[in-house]
């Protein structure tokens, strides 16, 4: 049975249905809702964990990692300078291989002050070794928390589940609520393979000489690497117990497209709109929704990608100097292909900006005309 | 204790925590403190520490010589790291191990004061230790808020030595009302292990500030690392006391003052200092204990 809900306590909920033992946050809007449910639920017993309220977002990620250092499974959630400020404590997260689960709203940088949607928060967090799902829909989102924690305790790695400021955070839909059962026996109790613990002492992150540093990296980079396989398995697991698979990407009506877009969050939504009415028209129009942005999944990009002369890319984000951020680490996955798409650059909807069916459209009609792209950046939604 | 010197080691046990092998500069006061403190709480402990020299001490990996467990944190999150640890220690149903966070001056007066702060606020349940060695001793002596006036540092140069007073850490840990806060000293160890023993026992936040002797940024020859330290409290420049619940002052060592300049002449980074500065500090001194005095109720 399906409850409506607010896509920011669809997290609260997968928080509540994961077992978290350890909360710690710092208020932030859009993040607010997520931890005050959470507050809630700790506060009538439906959840049992220690709901820390603490003075920054800084020591809210540093005490996740006190927390997950002797074995118990910590959450957070946070968006925009908040996640800014945490920035050096994700290193120290991922670092100490910490399996910690946060939830970063997607909400802009300032200044100018600003508090609405787009993805520059949690994209500058990008090379912080921290796992990134992007969801579409508060399901999506419900679902992901449960899964990161079962990716992460795998390998070692933290995890960022991200959602749009107010487009998911706080929009209510329908959400199949897992059953709580179900989700104990799919996700067991976090059992790590190195914890402090007095009984067995040890130090962890100690002064690391240069002939010993290079191999810890590379360890933190195979993880990466497993995990793209440890996040379809767990996928599928899921898929089993609870009917719904996500994927690494999702292809929606790329077959025999002449142009795929590619999307994240919750403009794919908008964007299926859109395809579904050009497809009605009789043009072949596709979509590619990149859930997965850490680990980058390459391979099955290149896969769906296969023979596409053109693809336009949506980025609510941008890397000042160089363009839209999901273009960017496309075009990389493709530059030593044979064979690629023209890559067309677009960045709409920052700060909050709405990226419509007429932009989306508008995206869609440019491409199309263009042989290549004439410019490095295109700006559909800007006022000139 | 009352009016007379402490006698050494009385009742400390023999059991060694921290073993040979470390790497701490000789006549280190922050290691001499961490030997004790861990005497005092035994092996069931997990300490955190940020960036301090205590990050270097123990040894590079895959070495130790710290037999207890250990987590090495960032700069400015010793208390909010020890704030996670113990909560989850406690959803894992251990009560009884001691968290302790052990961090220097500048990762408690300066860059660590908001978290330390936030868990005083909060009566978290640990035991944190300042280990002072009045400036960053780890990145090469320059001036942290807790230098003394007129003090050289390598950011403080002697033409224009520090111009401000010393940060009064104990005041603010009073102000938030903590069970317990105390001074301590390396010179005064079973002071200190008392001290250690009765912050273990009790629950909330926990506050010790340990003068911690620095031969290497103190310029002061190793062998008079203990007896700089002693002088430091037999001045009264750093008292020895202890504060319960932010009110209730007891001060533990009360003979009749050496004179400031026993202990500023023992030390290179106060060599510059002219006859008059020296009494400008004393004056400070006198005027400072006399304020605890009141507190105290003396």
């Amino acid at each position: 049975m399906k409850t409506v809900i607010e896509g920011s306590h669809a997290v609260s909920y997968g928080v509540m249905l994961s077992r978290a033992e350890v909360i710690s946050a710092y208020p932030i809007t859009p993040q607010t809702h997520i931890v005050e449910k959470l507050s809630e639920l700790c506060a009538t017993g439906e959840l049992k964990a220690k709901f820390l309220m603490v003075e920054s977002e800084h020591s809210a990620m540093a005490s996740c990692i006190g927390a997950s250092a002797v074995g118990a499974r910590a959450f957070t959630a946070t968006s925009s300078q908040g996640l800014a400020l945490m920035h050096e404590l994700l290193h120290w997260a991922s670092g100490a291989r910490l399996p910690i689960v946060m939830a970063n709203v997607n909400r802009t940088l300032a200044p100018p002050w600003n508090i609405w949607c787009d993805q520059t928060d949690s994209l500058s967090q990008r090379d912080t070794g921290w796992l990134q799902f992007y969801c579409e829909s508060s399901q999506e989102a419900i679902d992901t928390v449960i899964q990161a924690y079962k990716i992460s305790e795998r390998v070692s790695l933290p995890s960022m589940v991200v959602l749009d400021a107010f487009y998911l955070s706080h929009t209510f839909e329908p959400v199949d609520i897992p059953d709580r059962e179900r989700v104990d026996r799919f996700l067991p109790p976090y059992e790590p393979k190195y914890k402090l613990d007095p009984k067995d002492p040890k130090s962890i992150g100690s002064l690391t000489p240069p002939d010993l540093f290079t191999e810890i990296k590379y360890q933190m980079q195979r993880a990466m690497e497993e995990a793209k396989s440890v996040i379809l398995q767990v996928d599928d697991e899921y898929l089993k117990v609870f009917g719904r698979r996500y994927g690494l990407v999702e292809a929606y009506r790329c077959e025999d497209a002449e142009l795929v877009l590619i999307t994240s969050g919750t403009a794919s939504s908008t964007s299926r709109e859109v395809i579904d009415r050009y497809r009605d028209e009789g043009k072949a129009i596709g979509m590619l929704k990149i859930r997965t942005f850490r680990p980058f999944p390459s391979e099955e990009i290149r896969r769906v990608l296969k023979g596409i002369p053109k693809v336009a890319v949506i980025d609510r984000n941008i890397s000042y100097g160089m363009g839209g951020i999901f273009a960017e680490e496309l075009r990389s996955a493709f530059c030593n292909e044979e064979v690629r798409p023209k890559v067309f650059s677009y960045i709409a909807g920052l700060g909050g900006r709405d990226i419509t069916q007429e932009t989306i459209s508008d995206v869609i009609e440019y491409t199309l005309e263009q042989d290549r792209p004439e410019e490095e950046i295109f700006w559909p939604d800007l006022r000139r | 204790m009352g009016s007379q010197e402490m006698k050494m080691k009385r009742g400390i046990p023999e059991e060694e925590y921290l073993m040979s092998g470390h790497l701490a500069c000789a006549g280190c006061g922050a290691t001499i403190a961490m030997r004790y403190a861990l005497k005092a709480l035994g092996e069931d402990v997990i300490v955190v520490i940020p960036a301090c020299c205590w990050t270097i001490i123990p040894g590079a990996f895959p070495h130790t010589a710290l037999k207890v467990s250990l987590y090495h944190a960032a700069f400015e999150t010793a208390a909010s790291t020890a704030t996670g640890v113990k909560a989850g220690l406690e959803m894992k149903g251990d009560s009884t191990t001691t968290v302790l966070a052990w961090a220097g001056d500048g990762g408690t007066f300066d860059i660590g004061l908001q978290a330390l702060s936030g868990a005083a606020e909060r009566n978290d349940d640990f035991i944190y230790i300042c280990y002072d060695n009045e400036a960053y001793m780890n990145t090469g002596i320059q001036r942290s808020s807790a230098t003394p006036f007129l003090t050289w540092t390598t950011t403080t140069p002697v033409r224009q030595a520090k111009e401000e007073a010393k940060k009064n850490i104990m005041e603010i840990m009073a102000a938030h009302r903590i069970p317990y806060a105390a001074t301590a000293s390396v010179a005064y160890p079973e002071d200190f292990f008392q001290k250690m023993k009765k912050a273990k026992e009790i629950r909330g936040l926990k506050f010790i500030h340990i003068l911690a002797s620095c031969p290497t940024g103190w310029r002061l020859p190793s062998q008079l690392s203990i007896k700089a330290a002693r002088l430091a409290a037999l001045t009264r420049i750093f008292p020895l006391y202890e504060i319960e619940n932010g009110e209730k002052y007891t001060i533990n060592l009360k003979q009749e003052p050496r004179p400031v300049q026993e202990y500023l002449k023992l030390q290179g980074r106060f060599s510059h200092l002219t006859d008059s500065e020296i009494e400008v500090i004393q004056e400070n001194v006198g005027r400072a204990w006399e304020r605890l005095m009141k507190k105290a109720g003396d």
